[in-house]
């Protein structure tokens, strides 16, 4: 069973049917213990840092994430719910910047591309490792991106990586703790087959 | 590792159906959005949007069905548009399945709705749709309301600066001059947005020949709308990204079948 957990509002649903395809039991939750016993996490995220943090925080998601490291369950974050993995976000809200903290499960800070437009907003190709899991069969594929944010620093040896405007960390394989930066439930078939490959490794 | 330019068909719907004609071969039911919406996504589409005309609160709620069917079957972004006046409609869009929403009207009569859509869910959700024609403001292009018969004094320059303040993640320009005469994008109107929007540019209205697009993207626009092009089988999504894939512009391209 795959559990995406629910701390706030925005798209669950195509999360929901994306991640079904795979063939696994799919449900939303916000319930500590189904979470838990999930065979796969998904924390999803729209929106602002602080906001994703402060939801978060308030159905103990971040404990629930943090406990699924420790017992090695597999939790795989996506978009703003892969940038609450690390230590820290930087977000410039109207004239000020500010610093969140993270789960800071992985080092380092998600800080604003330096890009002329943003958000970077559509399909962008991904530089991937072939020794990951994730992107087998899909080596070559675009996925969608939304977001103005991005990690920069590398995260162990399966940090695959983006460019728009600078290098972002696109989506990291670490053991357990998987995530994207783009969204694989909004990739088309690609995004399917990632999800697939991330089921099937459960 | 470029970012590819996007090629969005629009879907004009009503009371749960899609009303303008449309030209598929193979097609059970010409009318039906979900259907459509799939459709365009095995040819290639890299967005889909709605744009709800409903009159009546049964038609808008109709169109949260058709968003959940579509969200339930299409794996690309979806945006939906017409009708929105607050965040409770917003809520209902994104929990059905919609990625985006885009509002036009209600943020001109009250830009506040743009703020507290943003920080209600981030600013990548918000589409603002610009409907301009070209009048006597100060830049030249004025907003427009009611499918362009309606003016309405502001200069779209400055709105669309002022919407980016208050937190718009994109901008849907719509030419209503060049709308439905398929002589063109409004080039003109293309380049004098994109030089003061910090925003990804959508350019809609006008859309003819392929040649047509690449002038668009040559203006700026990060992604390019259109409806009767593809509607009528003019031409073929699958056609629009060849011909801008020959001509050097990077389209997202799939192996997967």
């Amino acid at each position: 069973m795959i559990a995406i957990l629910d701390y706030g509002s925005g798209n669950l649903r195509s999360a929901q049917r994306a991640c079904e395809s795979t063939g696994r039991t799919v449900v939303i939750t916000r319930d500590f213990e189904i979470a838990m016993q999930a065979d796969g996490l998904i924390v999803p995220g729209v929106g602002a840092y602080a906001s994703c943090m402060a939801g978060l925080v308030a159905i103990q998601g971040d404990e629930i994430i943090r406990k699924r490291r420790e017992l090695e369950r597999p939790t795989m974050g996506i978009c703003v719910g892969m940038q609450i993995l690390f230590s820290q976000g930087s977000e410039r809200s109207r004239d000020s910047a500010v610093l969140t903290p993270g789960v800071g499960l992985w080092p380092g800070e998600v800080s604003r591309l330096k890009a002329d437009i943003l958000p970077h907003m559509g399909w962008n190709s991904v530089e991937t490792n072939p020794a990951g899991v994730l992107f087998a069969g899909v080596e070559n594929e675009s996925f969608y991106f939304v977001h103005s944010y991005a990690a920069k620093e590398s995260v162990g040896q399966l940090t695959t990586w983006g460019t728009y405007g600078e290098k972002f960390v696109a989506a990291v394989e670490d053991g357990s703790l998987s995530a994207t930066q783009f969204h694989p439930e909004k990739s088309g078939k690609a995004g399917l087959k990632l999800l697939k490959n991330w089921a099937d490794s459960l | 590792m470029t970012l590819s330019v996007r090629i969005i068909p629009c879907l004009d719907v009503t009371n749960g159906r899609v009303v303008k004609g449309v030209n598929f071969t193979n097609l059970v039911d010409a009318g039906d959005p979900t259907e459509m919406a799939a459709l365009y996504g095995l040819e290639g589409a890299d967005e889909l949007t709605f744009l709800d005309i409903s009159a009546s609160s049964s038609g808008r709620e109709t169109t949260l069905d058709v968003v959940r069917r579509t969200a339930d079957q299409v794996f690309i972004p979806l945006t939906v548009g017409g009708g929105i006046r607050s965040v409770k409609d917003v809520d209902a869009l994104l929990r059905a399945g919609a990625d985006k929403v885009s509002i036009n009207t209600a943020a001109i009569a009250r830009p506040e709705l743009i703020a507290e859509i943003s920080d209600s869910f981030g600013s990548q959700v918000l589409v603002l749709s610009v409907d301009a024609r070209r009048a006597r403001t100060e830049s030249g292009f004025e907003v427009t309301t009611h499918g362009g018969r309606e003016g309405t004094g502001v200069d779209a320059l400055a709105w669309v600066q002022q919407a980016c303040e208050l937190g718009v993640g994109e901008i849907l320009l719509n030419s209503m001059d060049a709308d439905g005469t398929r002589a063109g994008y409004d080039i003109g109107m293309i380049t004098a947005v994109r030089a003061v929007s910090p925003v990804p540019l959508i350019a809609s209205g006008g859309a003819g020949t392929l040649q047509d697009f690449a002038a668009a993207l040559d203006a700026g626009a990060n992604a390019l709308l259109a409806a009767s092009v593809f509607h009528f089988g003019i031409h073929r999504i699958s056609d629009v990204k060849a011909y801008l894939s020959a001509a050097g512009y990077c389209i997202r391209e799939s192996a997967l079948q």
